[in-house]
């Protein structure tokens, strides 16, 4: 029992100082150099790039609760044709690189794009300049684009808790004589709030660390001026100063958020899930709701993959499936794979690292596992150079140079995965065993389990579908990673989105539009399961 | 509980993934910037000749601080990177070793190496300006043109602290003087279309939809367009544009380079060298004209007709050296000005 749980601490420990050695390693960075350059931020950079950052983020996060948390209301509350068709592909955005969605819009939006064209051909216009539209390439456009591609971090933890939780409540509150509406404003989304804000906060904090879609689209936010300063000026300690200062906002503001919702979770009283009585809409108006829940799948989705569709089978009815497209779709699985298993696992203990450790330590533990995920991906991988470096000489200190798990190889890769993705399989786990009525752990541990047994036989096996939940989110997210990758990766390895991103640098990204398509359909399996494993938990215990 | 299962199966995997690869047969590791699909041919023509084995890894930003990392361990051997900055940069942060060779001290031509062998550049791009065709003689252009009142609401560019733009503002600054080039940014700004942004393929693109006028990119891009390379699309927008060799006034020609330098810590030196050695020959550059429509960097060596075209190339006579030290103050006005917002 005892060397079990000095176990369990040394492992806590040594995980809380990789968690931490990205931020330490920038530190360093950042103590290297003066503050000189702050002045010229001040004067120049910082009013625009926050202004931009500031209103980017409200629109997305506003964009994203209001199409996140409507669409999971729809398909939770109503049922009518369509509606579980609907529920699954209202996910589908999930699956697309941002990067990639803007340039298939400009593609598509563009003057000389098929839908301007189309549209001066219907007016009986020649010249793109009898049709002035605005330029998707703004402030506007981005938000809205990013809006639709990551709605679905709201849907998805929302959507679960209207239909797993809310059904006796929101049935009480409808016997009580108060209308959707109502019920949705009063009830249903206050209830969902825990589910909302950590959805809209892995939304928030991917628009805010996304560099491809905001560079591309001409939107100056304080993540593109860290590279500038970076790649630009040579001045890495002046670009890590900006980006801790970044971290440190966005831990302040997740900080506040929670202290706001004070100590709700997502538990409640869930030892009976009731599913809810959905109001069927028939006629005109189940066609209504269908068509509404459409836009988002459209916008988000289908429009900008049909779109890379059709490049793909223009391309391969050209040159045929480039030979090393297999390969590269194998490196993408298999690393997805492997990183998806260790940051399941890891998430898991640090989820149960409360009841393993202490409430306190437990808290620090996950609090530290969400920091991968509050940086931009490259700041992340440039800050683990340093310690993946550092384990990579003292494994071949001691003598373990065929072992090594440093820079470039495999290994290095997966740990960079594990600690970006950790949050997401955290938050799951978290959810997961949060529903547990804790009579159930404490029973069995005063049978005589130890605190590790009853995690694994007894919590496990009745949190494992939020917990493989988030495992294929985290593969979802990992598949289509790309600047942890593109730094860390070891050499000859290329994956689906390492070679799309090199068609796109070169400006040929249509020839990569086939690896974009391979990623979407990669993607879409996990997608397809996470619905399934929701509804065969439901039904399991409806 | 099956999930579990697999991944003891995948945990074994992961331990056979960590071994490194023994070393076999003659190897080189190329780290680089640029984009796999560009060298590729160049490196398997390479490996088809000498029977080496090259090893890549595509990296775009932070190549230097993972190789720095990687410290005497690195298993980099030759560091492939654009932009003459990002070049020197590598010198500037001890990465690179110094090479003599007579080969590549013939083929490549002082200005475009540097003196003690630690850089060399490979192959030039000219930056160069995308015209609406129905434009009148622009025979005559210069950048410094580019910010006359003449062409308000007509530019196209994309952004400013880009390395294309970053490097020619540098140039501007090394001739004119941070005042005049500081004047000359605001003009370009006043007169830009849109916001600057995308690729120097939009610039064609908005130019052929008439959103603008006139604006700058690369040169090899007009090859890559125009040869429908990029397809049907890129080859229309290739050619509704006519494009013009400017010039700084009372200069020539703004060029950056893609180079390469040998890393400090190369386990491969030797192998490093004859790889370098074999990308100024003339099968090599024949290559980069062919392939990447690129200016070749050896005097005599062919370039594509797609490049010829578009007429003399008067290289201006700047050093690339004094270009990378004031890119950090280019990029710094940049800002100042707001270019890009």
């Amino acid at each position: 029992m005892a060397a079990a749980r000095g176990l369990g601490w040394a492992g806590a420990a040594a995980l809380a100082a990789l968690l931490l050695s990205p931020v330490i390693s920038l530190g360093l960075a950042a103590a290297g150099g003066g503050g000189e350059l702050w002045p010229h931020l001040a004067a120049y950079v910082l009013p625009q790039a926050i202004r931009d950052t500031a209103l980017l983020l409200a629109g997305v996060g506003l964009l994203v609760i209001g199409l996140g948390t409507g669409a999971a209301w729809l398909v939770a509350a109503f049922d009518f044709p369509g509606r579980r068709l609907l529920e699954a592909a209202l996910l589908l955005p999930l699956a697309m690189p941002t990067y990639v969605v803007a340039y298939a819009y400009l593609d598509l939006m563009h003057p000389l794009g098929p839908l301007q064209a189309g549209l001066r051909g219907l007016l009986g216009l020649s010249s793109p300049r009898d049709l002035p539209l605005p330029d998707l390439r703004s402030l506007p456009g981005c938000i809205l684009l990013l809006g639709f591609v990551l709605y679905p971090y709201v849907y998805l933890p929302t959507r679960a808790l209207f239909v797993m939780q809310a059904g006796t409540l929101l049935e009480a509150a409808r016997m009580l004589g108060a209308g959707p509406w109502r019920i949705f404003l009063r009830i249903a989304l206050p209830l969902a709030r825990p589910a909302v804000a950590l959805g809209t906060g892995l939304a928030l904090m991917e628009a805010l660390n996304d560099v491809g879609a905001a560079e591309f689209l001409g939107v100056r936010t304080l993540t593109v001026q860290v590279y500038a300063t970076w790649v630009n000026r040579s001045d890495l300690p002046g670009a890590a100063q900006i980006a801790l200062v970044m971290l440190a906002c966005v831990v302040a503001l997740v900080g506040l958020e929670r202290l706001a919702r004070g100590g709700r979770g997502y538990a409640g009283n869930a030892r009976r899930a009731a599913p809810s009585l959905r109001r069927r809409l028939s006629g005109w108006r189940g066609g209504a709701a269908l068509a509404l829940g459409a836009v988002p799948v459209a916008l988000g989705f289908l429009l900008p993959a049909g779109y890379l569709a059709v490049e793909a089978w223009r391309r391969i009815g050209g040159s045929g499936v480039p030979d090393a497209l297999g390969a590269q779709a194998r490196n993408t699985i298999l690393y997805a794979s492997l990183a998806t298993g260790v940051t399941v696992i890891v998430g898991l203990l640090v989820a149960a690292a409360p009841s393993l450790l202490g409430a306190r330590a437990g808290r620090v533990l996950i609090r530290a596992a969400g920091l991968g995920y509050a940086m931009p991906g490259t700041v992340l991988a440039v800050g683990l150079l340093g310690p993946l470096a550092l384990i990579d000489s003292g494994l071949f200190e001691a003598g373990f140079a065929s072992l090594s798990v440093g820079l470039g190889t495999g290994a290095a890769l997966v740990v960079a995965y594990a600690l970006r993705f950790l949050t997401v399989t955290v938050g799951a786990s978290e959810a997961g065993l949060a529903r547990i009525p804790r009579a159930i752990p404490d029973a069995a541990r005063m049978l005589g389990r130890g605190r590790f047994a009853t995690l694994a036989t007894v919590q496990l096996p009745l949190a494992w579908p939020a917990v493989l939940s988030g495992g294929l989110l985290a593969f979802v997210d990992i598949a289509k990673e790309l600047p942890v990758t593109l730094l860390l990766r070891p050499l000859n390895v290329e994956t689906l989105s390492t070679h799309l991103y090199g068609e796109a640098a070169r400006g040929t990204y249509e020839d990569g539009a086939v690896a974009a398509v391979l990623i979407v359909l990669i993607g879409l399996v996990p997608v397809t399961l996470l619905l399934r494993l929701d509804r065969n938990a439901l039904t399991r215990r409806g | 509980m099956a999930f579990f299962k697999g991944n003891t199966i995948r945990a074994g995997v992961l331990l056979s993934f960590c071994l490194v690869g023994a070393a076999g047969a003659a190897e080189v590791n190329l780290y680089t910037t640029r984009e796999p699909g560009l060298i590729r041919p160049l490196l398997d023509a390479y490996t088809a000749k000498s029977g080496v084995t090259v090893n890549t890894v595509f990296v775009e930003k932070g190549l230097a601080e993972r190789v720095a990392a990687e410290g005497a361990r690195s298993s980099a051997d030759l560091l492939m990177t654009v932009d003459i900055g990002n070049l020197i940069d590598l010198v500037d942060r001890d990465l690179a070793q110094p090479v003599r060779s007579p080969a590549l001290e013939a083929a490549v031509p002082a200005p475009l190496r540097d003196a003690g062998g630690r850089w060399f550049a490979l192959s030039m791009r000219a930056r160069v300006l995308y015209a609406d065709k129905g434009l009148a003689d622009l025979k005559a252009a210069t950048y410094e043109s580019l910010a006359d009142p003449q062409w308000k609401g007509k530019v196209c560019l994309r952004s400013g602290q880009h390395p294309y733009n970053t490097a020619l503002i540098a140039a501007f600054l090394v001739r004119h003087g941070a005042e005049k080039t500081e004047s000359w940014l605001r003009g370009l700004k006043a007169n830009l279309a849109r916001k600057a942004a995308g690729g120097d393929r939009d610039v064609a693109r908005d130019i052929a939809a008439d959103l603008c006028e006139v604006g700058l990119g690369n040169s090899y891009y007009v090859g890559l367009m125009r040869s429908g390379r990029g397809g049907p699309d890129q080859k229309k927008w290739g050619e509704a544009i006519k494009v013009v060799l400017p010039t700084f006034e009372g200069g020539g020609t703004h060029v950056n380079v893609s180079g390469a330098v040998v890393a400090k810590a190369a386990p491969n030196r030797d192998e490093a060298v004859k790889l370098l050695e074999y990308l100024v020959s003339d099968e090599a550059q024949a290559l980069y004209a062919r392939t990447d429509y690129e200016y070749p960097v050896k005097a005599g060596a062919a370039i594509d007709p797609l490049l010829a075209d578009l007429g003399t190339l008067t290289i201006d006579t700047t050093p690339l050296a004094e270009i990378a030290r004031n890119r950090k103050a280019a990029s710094l006005l940049v800002d100042k000005v707001g270019f890009d917002n």
